[in-house]
């Protein structure tokens, strides 16, 4: 079996691994929805978008569920911190993805207009809010969250819901936010012909730049308005995990630290800008294969980026820094980490073999054609 | 001190939501099996008639589906959100079926019910077949991680706690899968869900024959609904007793309330039919007893006693006392943790520190607890009696009438003479909420008989809510109850519509109200 702090390390790459599973496959539905009201002028060109996805949402969103319940079981201290912590916002997050099952298995059950336009609005929510306010939360992660633990490792958050809605949170709100819908865009100029792939495309032009202006300037914000937290003590990584046995201090300029320390890790940032510009250049040579390929190449840099930037922090406290939850301190048991690790290693490509299948025996254009003759099946 | 408002607006949420999330998941359980085997018969005998079923009752199916898919969602998170303390305190244990749950079952059950509705003109006949016997393993199999999760809960297997981490940490990972507890449960839960199917399969195919209309149809589903609900009757009765049968310390509390038995009888004892539970008095006003059957039950032998509520508390009482010295050890600990004394007081009573930890309901200075607040953790290691008692006795009445039906049902399928019999046809339509509400009591005595506890002996209710406000609470509980409210209604009236019209709405025009050009959406 692994050492204690090797499977540290390799869940934090795992969660990495899970988050970014969750943003690449839900995140592109939840683009689809994001650009439903806008793309669609009508209600067939709606269903073809709302089709696209159709088969396979559901399968998608186990990516978020099973990102949840990896980081109760590997990180639980994280898991309680961060949820009861940002209860509004985790709220806010569940209650947009409650219009998604109902809005996309309802939505076309019947055929007046209003029910329908109702659902679609229902669909847009369920796909802005919540990668918007995930972005938002690692614009609060990289500024510290204020909460402290009592000494039976009992979480208490001091902050405010509105605390969290702070410039450079919402700066990094826009990302996520511009990021998922241009990979949504991409995703459905693979899909859909005529009107409603030319609308796309010109989304996931438009989106992809912001996506990029945005990243760029989190990135400068970042690195001089920005404090990072240092560990100042010595912190044995095999030690049984104790938040509370720390010390924590906040530096200008630290959250670039392990860019210099490991210069590898420089090319996080760069496979972001990377994946960005080639996923423009492809929407614009009309290639959307590698145009989504590309954006999601782009959303590993960008989201590693955050991950590079905190570690080995993973919710810094503001208000009692030696609170702050790290890859060494905020994690289950040795015999956990080793068992989860096993069944992740099992499982997930089990997953990316069948999801693989299910997209290929799916795949093709949808059309106004198959619409009209599957009116009674189709969502 | 913890506000025990909040504690209780917390258990309100969490009631509230997990009572509504199953409302969708028995159902879910149980439709999947039945597709298996209508579609299994599409593949063998070819005939498509066979296939509209599987594509209507499918239909219906799917419109339960989302609501269990979006009330789901909730349970995932609300452990975080509302449940910090109990996340940190078990989530080393706890998190792992349900994250186990997601990879191995979860993906699975998702991923295919994509294709099962979409994959008709995609896929071959087999392997369409395939994805819906993958929907239908997948959908069991996530009950079966749950339920380890829950059954760990009633009986925490294979842990320990550790005063470095301030947690209980895994010790061995097989106690947890191979607990008993869970096992039982399980097969009593996903076999209820097969009941829950069958009567809804066989309520609505009663009533088309009672109106007359798609008989071919109805009289398919009415057959399959009947042998493959019987069966299932047969298995929830036998894995219920499974249950009852006090195999560790959370069931012999359980079966005391649910039977209202308050002081040790001689064995074998007798079974309380009917009881008026005095809680203050701790005792029955007037009791119809079966002798002996109680006894056979509960401990499957003549000799073994089966211990009363009075002689419980006696016991709890030793353990709160022991637990005292406990949280005190572990309190110098936390604060040096090479403190010899403190460390041997620990070891000797460390299996006790749930109970100890049960008095900080009452006071933070758990050492210094008086008799009177001992008394009070003393009483509240049993749950309320009444609601205990009847829950039980509407599931069980229930769970009888059940099998009642079914095999009546059944026998009635083999003579061939099941469309003559309207009495047996009315019933079948009148008892299709019926299932609903076996399984809520069912729920409901699972989890209030638990208390004061959230995991059996380990972690009392008390501590494990999050340090949220009440003001957020009441928030959060009126937003859910608005959006299931709203959700509930909009599934409903789908349902309604949708089992009303029948396999018309499949639109193949071969079904009633097609041939005579009156189809209305």
């Amino acid at each position: 079996m692994l050492d204690y702090e090797t499977l540290k390390f390799i869940w934090w790459l795992l969660v990495g691994a899970l988050l970014l599973g969750f943003a690449i496959m839900d995140g592109h539905d939840m683009g689809v929805g994001t650009l439903l009201p806008f793309a669609g002028k009508n209600d067939t060109e709606r269903r073809i978008m709302i089709n696209t996805v159709g088969p396979h949402w559901d399968g998608n969103q186990v990516w978020f569920i099973t990102a949840g319940g990896a980081i109760f079981a590997a990180w639980p201290l994280v898991y309680a911190t961060a949820f009861s912590g940002f209860y509004w916002a985790m709220l806010a997050v569940l209650w947009a993805l409650f219009f998604r099952p109902v809005g996309f298995d309802y939505r076309s059950k019947i055929e007046n207009p209003t029910w329908r336009k109702t659902w679609d609005w229902g669909l847009f929510i369920g796909g802005v809010v919540p990668p918007l306010i995930f972005g938002v939360a690692f614009g609060n992660l990289l500024q510290g969250v204020p909460f402290h633990f009592d000494d039976t490792l009992r979480s208490y958050y001091t902050g405010t819901f509105w605390a969290l809605l702070n410039p450079f949170a919402l700066l990094t709100g826009v990302v996520s936010s511009a990021m998922i819908t241009a990979h949504g865009a991409n995703y459905l100029m693979i899909r859909t012909e005529g009107d409603v792939y030319r609308r796309v495309r010109t989304a996931s032009l438009v989106f992809g730049t912001l996506t990029l202006a945005a990243f760029a300037a989190a990135g400068v914000w970042l690195a001089n308005g920005i404090h990072g937290y240092v560990i100042t003590s010595v912190i044995d990584h095999n030690a049984l995990p104790n938040p509370l046995d720390k010390t924590v201090v906040t530096q200008a300029g630290a959250w670039l630290n392990n860019y210099s320390l490991y210069p590898a890790t420089k090319l996080v940032p760069a496979i972001g800008f990377a994946g960005g510009l080639l996923a423009i250049a492809a929407a614009w040579f009309n290639k959307p294969l590698t145009a989504f390929v590309s954006s999601a190449l782009g959303m590993l840099g960008i989201i590693g980026t955050a991950g590079v930037s905190l570690f080995p922090f993973i919710m810094p406290s503001s208000s009692d820094p030696r609170s702050s939850l790290t890859v060494w301190d905020s994690v289950s048991s040795h015999m956990t980490l080793g068992l989860m690790l096993g069944a992740t290693v099992i499982f997930l490509p089990l997953i990316i073999v069948y999801t693989s299948w299910a997209y290929k025996m799916m795949s093709g254009k949808v059309t106004e054609a198959f619409i009209k003759a599957n009116d009674k099946s189709a969502y | 001190m913890i506000s025990t408002e909040l504690v209780d607006l917390s258990r309100l949420q969490f009631a509230v939501t997990a009572l509504y999330h199953f409302l969708f998941v028995p159902l879910t359980l149980g439709m999947t099996f039945l597709l298996v085997i209508m579609e299994g018969s599409y593949l063998v005998t070819g005939q498509q008639i066979y296939k509209d079923m599987t594509r209507f009752w499918g239909k219906l199916f799917g419109i339960n589906f989302a609501l269990g898919v979006t009330t789901g969602l909730t349970m995932e998170f609300q452990f975080g959100t509302n449940w910090a303390y109990y996340s940190h305190y078990v989530g080393d244990i706890f998190g792992a079926p349900l994250a186990i749950e997601g990879l191995m079952a979860f993906f699975l059950e998702s991923t295919f019910i994509g294709l099962f509705f979409f994959g008709w003109d995609r896929l071959s006949k087999g392997q369409h077949f395939m994805v819906t016997v993958l929907t239908a393993i997948g959908s069991n199999l996530s009950a079966l991680w749950i339920l380890i999760a829950n059954g760990w809960m009633q009986d925490p297997v294979g842990a320990e706690f550790s005063y470095t981490t301030m947690r209980m940490e895994l010790t061995n990972f097989w106690q947890v899968i191979f607990n008993p507890t869970a096992q039982a449960k399980f097969v009593h839960t996903v076999s209820a869900g097969y009941v829950t199917a069958s009567l809804f399969v066989l309520g609505i195919s009663s009533w088309y024959i009672l109106k007359g209309r798609d008989l071919e149809f109805a009289r398919r589903s009415f057959r399959i609904a009947a042998a493959f609900g019987f069966a299932s009757a047969l298995s929830v009765i036998v894995l219920g007793d499974e249950s009852g049968y006090t195999i560790s310390e959370s069931q012999q509390t359980k079966l005391a309330a649910m039977e209202a038995m308050w002081h040790t009888e001689p064995a074998p004892a007798a079974f309380n039919l009917f009881a008026l539970p005095n809680e203050k008095e701790q005792r029955n006003e007037l009791e119809v007893q079966i002798p002996y059957v109680m006894g056979i039950i509960g401990t499957r032998s003549f000799t073994k006693e089966i211990p009363g509520i009075a002689e419980i508390k006696e016991k709890n009482r030793k353990r709160i006392e022991s637990g005292m010295l406990a949280v005190s050890a572990m309190e110098t600990l936390r604060r040096d943790k090479n403190d010899a004394a403190a460390k041997e007081v620990f070891e000797a009573h460390k299996q006790d520190i749930g109970f100890g930890l049960l008095l900080k309901k009452y006071t933070e200075d758990v050492a210094r607890a008086t008799p009177e607040m001992i008394q009070q953790a003393v009483d509240s290691t049993v749950p309320r009696v009444a609601p205990m008692f009847w829950s039980f006795r509407v599931m069980v009445a229930l769970g009888f009438a059940f099998a009642l039906l079914l095999g009546l049902s059944l026998y009635h399928t083999v003579r061939g003479t099941f469309l003559k019999q309207r009495w047996l046809l009315r019933w079948a339509v009148l008892f299709i909420p019926m299932p609903w509400i076996a399984a809520e009591f069912g729920w409901f005595v699972a989890e209030y008989g638990r208390q004061p506890w959230t995991i059996y002996g380990v972690l009392p209710t008390h501590l494990s809510a999050s340090s949220l406000s009440v003001g957020s609470l009441y928030g959060s509980i009126a937003g859910f109850v608005v959006f299931y409210t709203g959700l509930l209604a909009i599934e409903m009236y789908l349902m309604v519509k949708f089992a009303r019209k029948g396999p018309a709405s499949l639109g193949t025009g071969r079904y009633h109200a097609e041939q005579t050009a009156t189809a209305t959406i």
